[in-house]
């Protein structure tokens, strides 16, 4: 087994029993990251020597943590101190942030290493990494899928090897969506489990940082680092400090699972909802209680979500006007001409179509017919989780109706790539918390992933639950191939 | 759902876009369709629901009262497109 196959917490193990050193982790991973960035495309910035430089101040200095020396990926929306943080679009394409986000200060206080910021849909608008304005990442599995997004980089470099983990955005889906796709376990917390403080505003009131894991254990060691409250972002919640890893029993007896009828209709491919089912036969086998149940609100849900996102979106990438940091036009004479030309050259055109639809439904005459009614599906789909989690512990459907597609076969379609969100949006709605495990391939040999998705804030349920899964069957022993 | 080629215009026009003639079309046709799909809101049994802003009720959120030092304008105009003597420069709004 190499080093850059394993997971961080067999890492430590490893480090612990004196196998293996720090050095030998970094230069792994490293030497991987030369050897398939080629094929995979998954960086904006790879931060070689930096990375070699921080390392060498963590092994100098006096830091206890465990995870010091241990690399990590960073998606490009979240704000590093000196390093660029482009979120994949030619308007912050030389942007350095004056501050860290606080899960970087969380991330650099445990004395772990930043190996380089990942690629994604422009400001994380997309669910393909298509809409990167630097490059398209490839499904490590087979490059000619999409890896999924828009934390596609993150997910295709955690599945390549090329870092042990990643940190993602997930907004609608974006962390779970190209963890399924890529075979790897993804993790969205509760809405204000995780300070957003330095995450670069989408959608604020669906928006949340998380991770991107070979396996669930390792979830739950990163959760432990960037999980807590901050007064630098007051939706954030104070939440006393819980240990993650205790919560992995690798026990589900007399669990409670509902399974929504509505995710298993129409428009679910047949290899993915039979995978699905097996799920379910493994999960009744280790003792816990599977039960179909209603969660009538999938087709309002996604509507909603695109109403809220964009009307939220088009407000705060307002502030990208020219003067203070990003893109400025060459064109102009006058200030109003630096607004406008720097917007229209600066922004994608995924981003722009967000920004229309998010400006339309918030614009006077129908602002009622769809902005406030989006706002009030939004309690609905509260109120009918509420109402399933009276009788379950746990929801259970598949992360996405499909596994990941050709590069270029959607692009055209914005409509046919949003449908693609429908298992994951409600989770943002309600602000929930999810994650999406592997559980299958198909018969090209593509991964499947099924989410979970727990009461707020009971991130230990759907860690256990999903590693009790995990632990019972062998997913792990499939490796992506790189096929061409 | 009807949009006009106005009604797209207007709210670029809003968004501080400049739309180029084909991307007008190409917006025109996808806000459309985007927003027949998004009509099924109007579907959903919603009466007498409130509106949820967000799913936090947290309410005036405060942080204490203390002096914390910030960052310098140094650090803050390091990725303005241009500035002169500490301030951000722009083009002259009066005449």
């Amino acid at each position: 087994m190499e080093i850059y196959e394993l997971t961080v917490h067999e890492l430590l193990e490893k480090l612990y029993k004196k196998e293996i050193t720090k050095e030998e982790i970094l230069t792994s991973y490293q030497n991987r990251i030369n050897e398939k960035e080629k094929d995979v495309q998954a960086f904006v910035t790879i931060t070689e020597e930096e990375a070699k430089e921080q390392f060498k101040k963590v092994q100098e200095g006096n830091n206890t943590s465990k995870l010091a020396g241990i690399p990590i990926g960073i998606k490009d929306n979240i704000c590093t101190k000196g390093i660029k943080t482009t979120c994949a679009s030619k308007m912050l394409e030389n942007f350095v942030s004056p501050y860290d986000a606080t899960v970087m200060d969380k991330i650099n206080a445990e004395g772990m290493v930043t190996l380089g910021k990942l690629n994604m849909d422009e400001f994380a608008m997309g669910g393909s990494t298509e809409h990167s304005y630097f490059k398209k990442t490839k499904n490590p599995w087979n490059l000619n899928k999409v890896p999924g997004g828009s934390s596609g980089g993150s997910a295709a470099a955690v599945a390549a090897g090329m870092v042990p983990w990643a940190l993602g955005s997930d907004t609608g889906g974006s962390i779970r969506q190209p963890a399924s796709f890529c075979g790897i376990v993804g993790l969205k917390p509760t809405y204000g489990l995780v300070s957003r403080f330095g995450l670069v505003a989408f959608a604020s009131s669906l928006d949340q940082i998380g991770t991107l894991t070979k396996d669930v254990e390792d979830s739950a060691l990163l959760l432990n680092v960037i999980a807590g409250h901050d007064e630098k972002d007051s939706t954030s919640a104070a939440k006393e400090k819980e240990d993650y890893t205790k919560a992995l029993k690798n026990d589900v007896k007399g669990l409670k699972i509902g399974v929504p009828k509505e995710y298993f209709g129409e428009g679910i491919n047949e290899e993915v909802k039979a995978s699905i089912e097996k799920v379910i036969e493994k999960y009744r086998e280790l003792g816990a209680t599977v039960e179909e149940c209603s969660l009538d609100v999938a087709d309002y849900a996604l509507a909603t979500y695109y109403i809220i996102a964009c009307a939220e979106a088009s407000s705060n990438l307002g502030r990208f006007d020219g003067i203070r940091y990003g893109y400025r036009t060459k064109n102009y004479e006058n200030l109003k001409d630096i607004y406008r030309n720097s917007r229209s050259e600066g922004f994608g055109a995924e981003v722009k179509r967000r920004i229309i639809l998010g400006t339309y439904v918030l614009s006077s005459g129908y602002y009622d017919a769809y902005y406030k009614k989006a706002q009030q599906v939004r309690t609905l789909v509260k109120n009918e989780f509420a109402r399933n989690f009276e009788k379950y512990d746990v929801i259970l459907t598949p992360t996405a109706s499909n596994v990941a597609f050709d590069i270029g076969s959607k692009i055209n379609d914005p409509l046919e790539m949003y449908l693609a969100d429908l298992c994951t949006v409600p989770v943002n709605i309600a602000g929930l918390p999810g994650i999406s495990v592997p559980c299958g391939l198909n018969s090209e040999k593509m991964p499947i992933g099924f989410q979970l998705i727990g009461k707020p804030f009971a991130e230990s349920t759907i860690l256990n639950a999903a590693y009790t899964y995990e632990q019972n069957t062998d997913f792990k022993k499939n490796k992506p191939e790189f096929k061409n | 759902m009807q949009v006009s080629k106005e009604e797209i215009l207007h709210i670029a026009k809003l968004a501080n876009l400049n739309l180029k003639e084909e991307e007008v079309n190409t917006y025109m046709g996808h806000l459309e369709e985007i927003l027949n799909f998004a009509n099924v809101v109007n579907e959903a049994p919603i009466e007498g629901l409130e509106e949820s802003i967000g799913v936090n009720e947290a309410y005036n959120v405060f942080r204490r009262d203390e002096i914390v030092q910030g960052l310098q304008r140094e650090e803050l105009l390091q990725n303005a497109p241009d500035s002169q003597e500490g301030m951000f420069k722009i083009p002259k709004v009066i005449n």
